[in-house]
């Protein structure tokens, strides 16, 4: 079967998973960053339950495996009363995951803002939730753009996982496809492709725009 | 000295802007200050000078409360800075009354800190803005009343990158002065400034001495600056002050034999 007879056939169904897969990427992005920034904020605070809170957190999902925790999440939590979508335990728990990484992001960035401007905006009297929504965290953004975009290039390869709790994203079709047709090169070769240009084509080029759109007003030297 | 023996406000009739009592800090076995104890009155330009090391930023950043203190006391205006009154004796301040007790001192540093996501005019705003919470038109109108004063206002939409460093030290002025401090500090604010520009920031200052009863604390190395505009000099040596006076005596004829080796010192580096 030629690539293009494939792709007539199967081509809706690949659409289909990659959309899956996007709004699995988007979904995860949006809990990842969220978890990143209250727990690397966490760590960083100086109440202590909210401290071991956030250690915690980063421990369990940064120290295990993605899929243990997708497996976790979609058959443990019912059997403790909590029973989750499959398409909500997918990108909760890719976000979960991530976003575990990405705290270590955050309060690395945090960190790394000059001490003297914590001083200057302390010496205005502005209050520490001031201090850092208005001066630090700005600053800590254009520091964490770059990793970000790897962490964010990372989630996309995991939410491929999603597929093992039967989502029907990109790998769940290209699998079904392939097990129905046994033309794995055609399925698995176009899986290949799309993720590669999801995140080459897509996710790089944002976060390089983002990149600039901060440094034209930020070149620190 | 027991925390029961500080009054929990200064008499009227000796009322300081600002007065150091017995304060020290030390860095674990270090101690920088030892029971300092330094008055300055309303108006006054104070400057410390000092050898490197004599604790003249520490004495800057505890009257700002960056620095924690480790004894004594700090009282701004009569009322205490570093202590809050509570059932009858002096306690260390919270992070609410500190916020509201140094709000009447504002602070320049050797390296400006000026917020770089922000333009020069933001910068002034900030803190009207954010902490006083002036309506936007108004924080706007004061602040480039004071960028025009230190003669920045043509970059008031520069962000602090584009700048030089005379240029981002006069911007953090204004914005320091936009809070409407009664006391400024100045932590060496040309050290990191080139020779051909250290004139345009020392000429802001010389104005603020000149146009405002503002309360003035500066270290500086530039001793010639000092002796033109300080009302006293206090020289630091190891965590205490060796000598102070008023500025002319005090350069034309020092008296303790420290203070003439520093002050020959530097005469003989320049
Ligand atoms: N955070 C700190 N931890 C430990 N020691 C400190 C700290 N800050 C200052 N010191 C020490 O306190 C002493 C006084 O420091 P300070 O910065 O006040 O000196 P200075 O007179 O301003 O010197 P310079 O002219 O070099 O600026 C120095 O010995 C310094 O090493
Ligand atoms: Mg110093």
């Amino acid at each position: 079967m030629s690539i293009w007879d494939f792709l007539l056939q199967f081509g809706g169904r690949l659409t289909s998973g990659t959309l899956y897969t996007v709004a699995q990427f988007l979904l995860a992005s949006v809990v990842a960053i969220v978890f990143a920034l209250l727990s690397g904020l966490g760590k960083l605070s100086r109440n202590r339950a909210i401290r071991w809170a956030s250690i915690i957190y980063i421990e369990i999902f940064r120290g295990t495996s993605l899929l243990v925790q997708l497996y976790w999440i979609y058959f443990v939590l019912p059997l403790f009363g909590l029973t989750l979508p499959k398409f909500v335990a997918g990108f909760l728990s890719v976000g979960l995951n991530i976003g575990s990484y990405g705290a270590e992001l955050v309060r690395g960035a945090i960190q790394s803002v000059p001490r003297g401007q914590w001083e200057a905006a302390y010496a205005l009297s502005m209050s520490p939730a001031k201090r850092m929504i208005r001066v630090i965290l700005p600053q800590a953004f254009v520091i964490m753009l770059p990793p970000w975009g790897n962490l964010l290039i990372e989630l996309l390869k995991g939410t491929a996982l999603v597929a093992l709790i039967s989502v029907t994203d990109l790998m769940f079709e290209a699998k079904q496809i392939n097990g129905s047709t046994f033309l794995s090169v055609q399925a698995f070769g176009s899986a290949l492709v799309i993720y590669y240009i999801l995140a080459r084509f897509l996710i790089t080029p944002f976060m390089r725009w983002c990149e600039r759109a901060m440094a034209r007003k930020l070149s620190r030297t | 000295m027991e925390m029961s023996a500080y009054p929990l406000e200064l008499p009227e009739d000796d009322r300081p802007m600002v007065r150091f009592m017995n304060v020290t800090k030390s860095y674990g076995a270090l101690t920088v200050l030892d029971q300092l104890n330094l008055d300055i009155t309303r108006g006054e330009m104070v400057t410390v000078i000092g050898p490197s090391g004599s604790g003249k930023t520490t004495v800057l950043r505890m009257l700002m409360t960056l620095e924690t203190i480790n004894g004594g006391v700090i009282y701004v205006d009569g009322k205490p800075l570093t202590h809050m009154p509570k059932n009858g004796v002096l306690v260390p301040a919270n992070e609410r009354y500190l916020r509201k007790a140094r709000s009447m001192i504002g602070m320049c540093f050797q390296h400006f800190n000026l917020f770089p996501h922000m333009t020069a005019l933001q910068n002034c705003m900030e803190g009207p803005v954010q902490v006083l919470g002036l309506p936007k038109a108004e924080a706007r109108a004061r602040s480039e009343e004071l960028l025009e004063m230190v003669g920045m206002i043509d970059k008031k939409d520069q962000y602090p990158s584009r700048l030089s460093g005379g240029q981002q030290q006069r911007v953090a002025i204004a914005r320091a002065l936009a809070m409407r401090p009664k006391i400024m500090l100045f932590d060496e604010v040309t050290s990191a400034l080139d020779p051909e520009v250290i004139g345009e920031v020392t000429n802001v200052i010389r104005k603020l001495v000149n146009e405002h009863d503002l309360t003035m604390l500066m270290v500086t190395h530039q001793m010639g600056f000092a002796r033109d505009i300080s009302d006293r000099v206090c020289f630091f040596y190891q965590g205490r002050i060796e000598e102070q006076g008023e500025a002319e005596a005090f350069f034309t004829n020092p008296q303790r034999e420290r203070t003439k080796q520093f002050l020959s010192a530097v005469k003989a580096a320049d």
